[in-house]
C-alpha cells in the first residue's frame, strides 16, 4: 500500500456537501454522527470547514442545475487520493425527486463514488457501517 | 455595490442546510447591506406532485424539509380533507397533533443547540442534540423511522401509537421537561447571554407584520398569530395550552420563546396521550371530487400553507406550497443591517432558516470588494465575542 492510501485510511477527515436538491435530514444525521451518542471524532473523524483539507467528499442530496456546476468543481479541488461518499437516496439515484425537472441527473454520472449508503434519510449506525467498510476496503487493496 | 461576488467555496460549512447564500456587505464592523439567493435547493416538488396521485404526495411534501417533516403532509391532507369533505376518526387526530408537537420539540431542540454553538457555547450544542435522541427513538418505536415519520395519510394515520408505546414516551417527555428547565436556567440566569442576545436583531412590531413574518419569529416581537388557535385543526382544540408571545422582538425574545414553547409542546403531548379516544385510525376515502381545498399547519417556524386542486381524477391538477422560512428569511433584510459582524451569525440564525444558512455568508468589504471573511470566521468573531464578555 503506498503511504498516501496508508494516510488516507487513518483520521479521515470529512468535508459534507448539501448539493441542494435534498430535504436536509441526511444533513441532519450527518451532523448527529457528532453529537454525544455516536461522537465519531473518537475515530478521528472530524468535518473540516474546506475541501482543500478533506480525504472524503461527503455528498448528500440530488444535484440540480444551479448546483451541479459547484459539485464538479469541488471534486475538483479535492486533494487526491480521496473518497467519495453519497449518503441518501437522493444522493445516490435522485430518489422521491428523479421525476422532477431540476434534476439533471444522479450524482455518480458527473462524479465517480466509492461508497453509496442508502437510506431516506440513513440512520447514524449506517453511516458508520459504511465509513468502516470503505476503510477497510482501502487498507485490503495492499 | 459591487456584486462582481464568486461564491467562495469555504462559507460550506459542516452544519449547513440548504445553499442559501447570503452576501453580507460591510463598513467597518457594521453590516450595511445583505443580499439573499436562495434557489439551490430547488427540485420542483409542486410539479412533482402533480404527477403522483393523492396518497403518494404526502410522501413528496414531507421530503420538502427534514425538520418539519409532519407539517406538510399534515398541512397537505388538511387541503384533501377540507377538498373531499372527510371526515377524520377522533382518534387519528389525536396521533397527528402528538405527532406534530413531537417534532416541535425535537426542531426546538435543535434550533437551540445551534444557536448555543454560534454563540460560542458548545456544551448547550451537544447537550440540546443529546436530549433530542430519547424523542427521535421514540419516533423510531412509533413509526420505524427517525426522521420520515410517513404518519399522515389522507383520511387519518398510517400506524396507531399502541398502548404499550405510552410509558416509554412519557418517560422521554420527562426526560425532555428536565432538559428544557436545565436550558430555561442556563438562558435566563446566564449573564453573558443576556449580554449577547439583548437588544440585537430587533424587529419591531410593525416591520414583523409588514415583512410578514410568521411563527416564533412573530410571536417574538409581540405578534398574536398562531394557526394551531386560529384555525384549529387536528385536535388542538380539544386541549388546554397557551400561545406564547413576547414583546421585545429580539434575539432573546425569540429565544425564549421557542424555549417555552417547548413547555407547551410537552403539556399538549400529555394530555393528548391521557384523552386519546380508542377506535379506528383512518376513514375509508373514496374518490377525490374535483375543486379545491386549503389547509394548513403551524410547523415550528411558522404558518405551512398548502393548497389541492382537483378535477375528478386520481392526481391533483394543482399544488401550491407556502413554506414560512421564506418570509422570516427575508427579514434579516432589517433585522442583521446596522448590527455588528460578529452578531450577524446568531441574527440570522434566529429566524431558525431552517436551521442555519448564515454558513453561506461571505463578507465583503464594501470599499475594496473582496471577501474578507467567510462563515467560519464569522462563526469565530461571534463566539469571541462571548468568551470576552464572559471574562468581563
Ligand atoms: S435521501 Fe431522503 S432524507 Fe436524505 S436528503 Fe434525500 S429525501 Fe432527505
Amino acid at each position: 500500500m503506498s503511504l498516501k492510501l496508508k494516510a488516507l485510511t487513518k483520521s479521515l477527515w470529512v468535508f459534507h456537501l448539501c448539493i441542494g436538491g435534498s430535504c436536509n435530514n441526511c444533513d441532519i444525521e450527518i451532523l448527529d454522527l457528532l453529537t454525544p451518542r455516536y461522537d465519531v471524532e473518537r475515530f478521528g473523524i472530524m468535518l473540516v470547514g474546506s475541501i482543500r483539507h478533506a480525504d472524503v467528499l461527503l455528498i448528500t442530496g440530488s444535484l440540480t442545475y444551479k448546483s451541479a456546476v459547484r459539485a464538479k468543481r469541488l471534486y475538483e479541488q479535492m486533494p487526491k487520493p480521496g473518497v467519495v461518499v453519497a449518503v441518501g437516496s437522493c444522493a445516490l439515484g435522485r430518489g422521491i425527486f428523479k421525476d422532477g425537472y431540476n434534476t439533471p441527473c444522479p450524482l455518480d454520472e458527473l462524479i465517480p463514488v466509492d461508497l453509496y449508503i442508502p437510506g431516506c434519510p440513513p440512520k447514524p449506525e449506517a453511516m458508520i457501517a459504511g465509513i468502516v467498510k470503505l476503510v477497510e476496503k482501502v487498507k485490503g487493496k495492499r | 455595490m459591487s456584486h462582481k461576488v464568486i461564491i467562495p467555496i469555504g462559507p460550506y460549512h459542516p452544519l449547513q442546510e440548504e445553499p442559501e447564500f447570503f452576501k453580507l456587505f460591510v463598513e467597518g464592523e457594521k453590516v450595511s447591506d445583505i443580499e439573499i439567493v436562495i434557489g439551490y435547493n430547488h427540485r420542483g416538488i409542486e410539479k412533482i406532485c402533480e404527477s403522483k396521485h393523492f396518497d403518494q404526495v404526502a410522501f413528496v411534501v414531507e421530503r420538502i424539509c427534514g425538520i418539519c417533516s409532519t407539517s406538510h403532509p399534515f398541512a397537505y391532507v388538511n387541503a384533501v380533507e377540507d377538498l373531499a369533505q372527510i371526515e377524520v376518526p377522533e382518534r387519528a387526530l389525536f396521533i397527528r397533533t402528538i405527532i406534530a408537537e413531537m417534532e416541535r420539540l425535537h426542531s426546538h431542540l435543535l434550533w437551540l443547540g445551534l444557536a448555543g454553538h454560534f454563540i460560542g457555547y458548545n456544551t448547550v450544542w451537544m447537550w440540546a442534540w443529546r436530549y433530542r435522541e430519547p424523542l427521535l427513538d421514540c419516533f423510531e418505536m412509533i413509526s420505524g423511522n427517525r426522521n420520515h415519520y410517513a404518519m399522515m395519510k389522507v383520511g387519518g394515520v398510517r400506524r396507531d401509537i399502541l398502548d404499550e408505546y405510552i410509558p416509554p414516551l412519557k418517560k422521554a417527555l420527562d426526560e425532555i421537561n428536565r432538559a428544557v428547565d436545565m436550558f430555561k436556567g442556563a438562558v435566563m440566569d446566564d449573564p453573558v447571554i443576556h449580554a449577547r442576545l439583548k437588544g440585537i436583531g430587533v424587529l419591531t412590531y410593525d416591520q414583523a407584520v409588514e415583512w410578514s413574518v410568521v411563527g416564533p419569529t412573530a410571536r417574538a416581537s409581540g405578534v398574536d398569530i398562531d394557526v394551531r388557535r386560529d384555525d384549529p385543526y387536528g385536535a388542538y382544540n380539544r386541549i388546554d395550552w397557551t400561545v406564547v408571545i413576547r414583546k421585545e422582538g429580539d434575539v432573546f425574545a425569540k429565544t425564549v420563546v421557542r424555549i417555552l414553547e417547548m413547555y407547551e409542546s410537552i403539556r399538549i403531548i400529555r394530555q393528548c396521550l391521557n384523552k386519546m379516544p380508542k377506535g379506528e385510525i383512518d376513514a375509508e376515502v373514496k374518490d377525490i371530487p374535483p375543486g379545491e381545498g386549503i389547509g394548513h399547519a403551524e410547523a415550528p417556524r411558522g404558518e405551512v400553507f398548502h393548497y389541492v386542486r382537483s378535477d375528478g381524477t386520481n392526481r391533483p391538477i394543482r399544488h401550491k406550497v407556502r413554506a414560512p422560512s421564506y418570509m422570516n428569511v427575508a427579514s434579516n433584510k432589517i433585522a442583521a443591517v446596522g448590527q455588528s459582524i460578529s452578531d450577524a451569525t446568531i441574527t440570522l440564525a434566529a429566524v431558525d432558516p431552517c436551521y442555519c444558512c448564515t454558513e453561506r455568508v461571505a463578507v465583503i468589504d464594501r470599499f475594496r470588494n473582496r471577501k474578507i471573511l467567510d462563515g467560519w470566521d464569522l462563526i469565530r468573531l461571534s463566539q469571541e465575542k462571548t468568551y470576552k464578555l464572559r471574562k468581563k
